[in-house]
């Protein structure tokens, strides 16, 4: 860990200004993927900005029906809100498969949205890795990469986003909302939220330079049956190989996003009315393009097989 | 004492205390976070220092350049040791790692430099400023590339030989009515304990004390000498609780070697411990092997061929992997042969872990059972109770000292259900899971070696035992309570017992599935003096005298136990030794495993559904904590069986997955009810306490039993550990 000064904010407007005085600067949340990558060098701020208590840990109803979840609920009272758990249970059920009920407690949805991945090559600082240190190359594509993307990665890069909070946003149509030093606000939907590695891995959003996200929006519920299916070799407290948010309709539509695969969850809306021609037909227009590893091209008949299970599922 | 011919009766079978299932006494003390471990040891030591161990960048190769520069300059740097500083090191006597890199690198995260700062922050920001250059080199990382030029290991007391030979092995093999020819893998794995390795080293003129976390005081103390050039009499090692071990402390590794060399050259004790990935690329792991089996066998099921052969690989010099050694002595058959070849690998030193041999032997060779019970059209059970033997295959007319395999496997499958299970794969089916059972059988060595202990009386009766066993979380500390209780005739409250300290007897330390056996054996032999002692000293014939309820009895003469020590403390100390009874008895513990699974049937994901281990392991001194012991090697058996592997990277050299989040275990989630029946069991043979160990036997054959049950669930078998979703998707 590289010595850091560390400043205390009490409101969103005063974390956004406060970010634009220091160069280096960092903004920490629950700190449960900063901190470890701080100890580990991958992250070296100069400054934390600790927004632990600016407020922005409510969830509260908008103005056409849908909820505003506050950056920093944490990711344990946002599974068990009752409002949520009615009406959007993708989201609950994402959340509760991700992680532990220690690290649940202290992660903040603006944090688990920008977690960092968990390619073993970037956490080891003398590998090569392009996200870690831009131009010093990968690592991971010849390598181990059982875990890694098999989708919308690049000769770069092929980290995955870790995510299942994401996942299930990504179903949900989720809008990010952020303010700037400069006190501008702006919605970002979820699928625009992420960048794709392509040459420069390091950049990982569409976020501006000490942009803040202070809240997440659902629009109005949508109904439907909610599914969340994560695939792993250990029941619990592992990253998904495969996961699967689907919110599925009656008339056989759906919106389906998928996990473990890419980058950032992976959906393709175009793809989605082939939802009712079954797995196979949604499957091959949702992973078309896709470039995997001889470690990871088990994932393609995976992500066949998990989203046939959860057709099934909804269909029961 | 000396132990030379099979125990009679004996003050143990009383049973009064020892066969109880009895709570552990440390166990509030480890509840409530007031057990000391190593790096706790805060009153003791209380102006510490704080080391840090940079590790090698690279996999092999030279150090060509150390900038030192910027690190010196840090805030709080107190001293940096490296090979050019550090003094001659040898290297100990149980492993070959050099605990310091320079020039030459042998292994990946090798410790390169020891940053010694005011605190740990100071210390691992320093370490980080370090600028080392490195001049590589190629090296071999992959087993099977390395398979071909691999030899015959030398023979050590740890390594069976290179090659065993009965009857005509490739001649039966070649007539065999059913055979089959078969390879499997396992993997790298890691002990992956809670606690790290950790130490406190503390320098006062020549001699050093160090609070560390190993399994052998004895070997820690000859190992330590060894490698600083100093006398083991100078080394004091202090063990108290260790927060798991499984092999992986068995002696001294680089904390203490490093806080050591720290100490020193800070001129103030340090504190170090491991980082969590160099657990995995600094320190021992159990290695990858490659196993090819034949078995050939007449159409009625017995065995008239086995041959089981082996690789793997390791630093120049280093154990090897002694799958072999199960099927030695496991089934009958006339023409038999193991063959054992060691690899050099520059990857970092493999070495013990739970059962070493055993372990990875039985997940191959319990599979090999598995198809061959299948090609044969016989019930697995069946066709090992076929092939039970009741002597050494190897020398008949060796018996085995107790031996109830076949009382397992019928027990167990009684017990388990196993005549609801379908022969043939993938039949049973519950909603979107394909169900399977899967058996193996387990076995074990049972070692048993020398222990010593000191026993006190003082004038209020009570009983201390000192002796420098250690407890790694197995229970050691309430069976030599037990122990002291049943030989002094009181109860377990009025036992107090001291382990952990070099300054003690010497024990047999906690290694080998001998620790239980050995060290209340140690126990007795001292409690055996003090009971003369009390006798002598009170006017009772030891022979004739009882020791219950605090008091020592000869018909109507009675008197306190504490009555012998109202003018002073009686002390005892004794050692108990062994004769040749090993040599005459083959002395194994036995078990069979049952495991059903659920494999989902669009994402195959496995889960274990429910596990049976059924053991016969000599006399249970405490049947609480052999079943803790049995149950954690069942789940460390999952383990193996479907997740544990440390991945290497063959262009790099090195285990990718250095850490928890990469290596995984099973959690809570993964286990499922687990059954224990414990057969019984009294081996005269052994010692006077007529006892085995167990913590062992409880893994051996875990794994191919999850994976046998995977196969009758799904039809698709899978050689390669662990056994994972991609796998069976691939065959599919």
């Amino acid at each position: 860990m590289k010595s850091f000064t560390y400043q205390r904010v009490t409101t969103p407007a005063e974390a956004a200004a406060a970010i634009a005085d220091k160069p280096g600067a960092k903004f920490l949340a629950g700190g449960t993927n900063l901190l470890d990558l701080m100890k580990l060098q991958i992250e070296t701020p100069a400054h934390l900005i600790d927004i632990g208590r600016i407020g922005l840990d409510k969830i509260e109803p908008t103005a056409n029906g849908g909820l505003r979840i506050g950056a920093l609920v944490s990711n344990t009272d946002l599974a068990a809100d009752p409002k949520i758990r009615k009406d959007y249970g993708v989201l609950s059920r994402a959340l509760l498969a991700g992680a532990s009920g220690q690290l649940r407690n202290k992660a903040t949805t603006a944090g688990n949205l920008l977690q960092r991945t968990r390619c073993p090559y970037f956490y080891d600082t003398n590998q090569p890795c392009n996200k870690r240190v831009p131009g010093s190359g990968c690592a991971a594509i010849a390598g181990f990469s059982k875990q890694l993307a098999v989708i919308g990665s690049s000769d770069a890069c092929i980290a995955t986003h870790p995510s299942d909070m994401a996942v299930g946003m990504m179903a949900l149509d989720a809008v990010v909302e952020t303010i700037n030093p400069a006190g501008k606000t702006r919605q970002i939907p979820i699928s625009q939220l992420y960048r794709l590695p392509g040459k420069t891995p390091h950049l990982e959003t569409n976020l501006e330079k000490n942009e803040l996200i202070t809240s997440v929006v659902l629009p109005a519920p949508v109904g439907g049956t909610h599914i969340y299916h994560k695939v792993r070799d250990r029941a619990s407290y592992a990253f998904a190989l495969v996961s699967v948010a689907a919110i599925l309709f009656k008339d056989g539509s759906g919106k389906i996003a998928i996990g473990g695969v890419a980058p950032r969850p992976w959906r393709v809306p175009g793809a989605e009315k082939l939802i009712p021609s079954g797995a196979k037909a949604f499957a091959a227009k949702l992973m078309e393009g896709a470039r995997p590893t001889q470690d990871n091209k088990y994932k393609l008949a995976l992500v066949e097989r998990t989203i046939e299970l959860v057709l099934k599922e909804g269909k029961s | 004492m000396k132990f030379d011919k099979p125990a009679g009766q004996n003050p143990i079978d009383q049973l009064k205390v020892v066969g109880k299932p009895t709570d552990r006494i440390e166990g509030p003390l480890k509840t409530t976070g007031t057990a000391k471990y190593a790096y706790e040891y805060n009153e003791q030591v209380t102006n510490p220092a704080y080391g840090y161990i940079l590790g090698a960048a690279i996999a092999r190769g030279t150090i060509t350049r150390i900038d030192q520069t910027a690190a010196k300059a840090a805030p709080g740097v107190l001293a940096i040791v490296t090979a050019a500083n550090a003094g001659p090191l040898q290297t100990g006597k149980f492993y070959v790692s050099r605990f310091l890199a320079g020039p030459q690198v042998d292994h990946y995260h090798q410790a390169v430099a020891i940053v010694v700062a005011e605190t740990f922050e100071q210390a691992r920001s320093a370490a980080a400023l370090l600028k080392v250059e490195y001049k590589k080199q190629a090296g071999d990382y992959d087993l099977e590339a390395s398979k071909g030029s691999a030899q015959p290991p030398n023979p050590g007391p740890y390594t069976p030989p290179g090659e065993t030979l009965i009857g005509d092995f490739e001649g039966a093999f070649k007539a065999a009515e059913v055979k089959i020819d078969q390879t499997y893998s396992t993997p790298d794995q890691a002990h992956a304990m809670m606690e790290p390795h950790a130490t406190i080293a503390k320098w006062d003129g020549d001699k050093l004390t160090c609070w560390c976390t190993i399994q052998q005081l004895n070997w820690g103390i000859r190992d330590l000498g060894v490698i600083l050039g100093i006398p083991k009499e100078n080394v004091r090692l202090i063990s108290a609780y260790i927060g798991g071990g499984f092999g992986g402390k068995g002696t001294v590794l680089s904390d203490l070697v490093a806080a050591s060399l720290a100490a020193r050259a800070a001129g103030r004790p340090v504190k170090l411990t491991l980082q969590r990935p160099l657990m995995f690329n600094n320190t021992i792991h159990r290695p990858k092997t490659i196993q090819r089996i034949r078995i050939g066998a007449k159409q009625d099921g017995t065995i008239t061929a086995i041959g089981h052969e082996s690789w793997s690989g390791n630093l120049p010099g280093g154990m090897t992997e002694s799958t072999i050694a199960s099927t030695r002595l496991l089934y009958a058959g006339a023409n038999r042969l193991t063959r054992l070849r060691l690899a050099v690998l520059h990857l970092v030193e493999g070495s013990a872990m739970r059962a070493p041999g055993e372990a990875s032997g039985m997940m191959a060779l319990e599979i090999a059972m598995d198809e061959m019970a299948e090609k044969l059209q016989m019930d697995p059970v069946d066709f090992r109770i076929k092939n039970d033997t009741q002597e050494d295959p190897e020398k008949p007319g060796r018996k085995f000292s107790t031996r109830k395999l076949v009382e397992c496997l019928r027990e167990g499958a009684d017990k388990f259900g196993w005549e609801r299970r379908n022969a043939k794969p993938g039949i049973i089916r519950e909603g979107d899971w394909l169900i399977g059972m899967g058996v193996a059988a387990a076995m074990r060595g049972a070692p048993i070696t020398k222990s010593a202990a000191r026993v006190r009386l003082d004038s209020s009766g009570k009983i201390t035992v000192e002796t420098d066993m250690t407890d790694i979380g197995t229970g050691s500390y309430t069976i030599i309570a037990q122990t002291a209780a049943e030989m002094m005739g009181v109860g377990i409250d009025q036992v107090q017992v001291k382990l952990g300290d070099s300054s003690f007897p010497e024990s047999s330390g906690s290694g080998g599935q001998w620790g239980a056996a050995s060290s209340t054996s140690g126990v007795y032999a001292a409690c055996m003096k003090l009971r003369e002692a009390v006798a002598g000293k009170l006017g009772f014939d030891v022979e004739k005298a009882q020791f219950s309820d605090g008091r020592i009895t000869v018909g109507d003469r009675s008197a306190a136990l504490a009555d012998a020590a109202k003018n002073g403390e009686l002390v005892a100390e004794d050692t108990m030794t062994y004769g040749e009874l090993s040599k005459e008895y083959a002395q194994d513990t036995f078990g069979a495993h049952f495991v059903e699974v659920g494999v989902n049937a669009f994402t195959y994901e496995i889960r274990v559904r429910r596990m049976l281990a059924v053991c016969h392991a000599g006399r249970i001194l405490n049947p609480k904590a052999a079943r803790s012991q049995v149950i954690g090697a069942m789940t460390m058996g999952v383990g193996a069986a479907l997740m544990e592997e440390m991945v290497v990277d063959k262009k790099v050299g090195f285990f990718v997955n250095h850490d928890l989040a990469g290596y995984e275990v099973p959690v809570h989630a993964d286990i499922p009810h687990q059954e224990v029946i414990l057969l019984e069991d009294i081996d005269p043979t052994m010692s006077p306490m007529k006892a085995k160990g167990i913590g062992e036997l409880g893994i051996v054959g875990v794994a191919a039993a999850v994976a046998n049950a995977v196969y009758n669930a799904t039809g698709i078998r899978v050689r390669d550990y662990p056994v994972t979703l991609d796998k069976l998707l691939r065959a599919v």
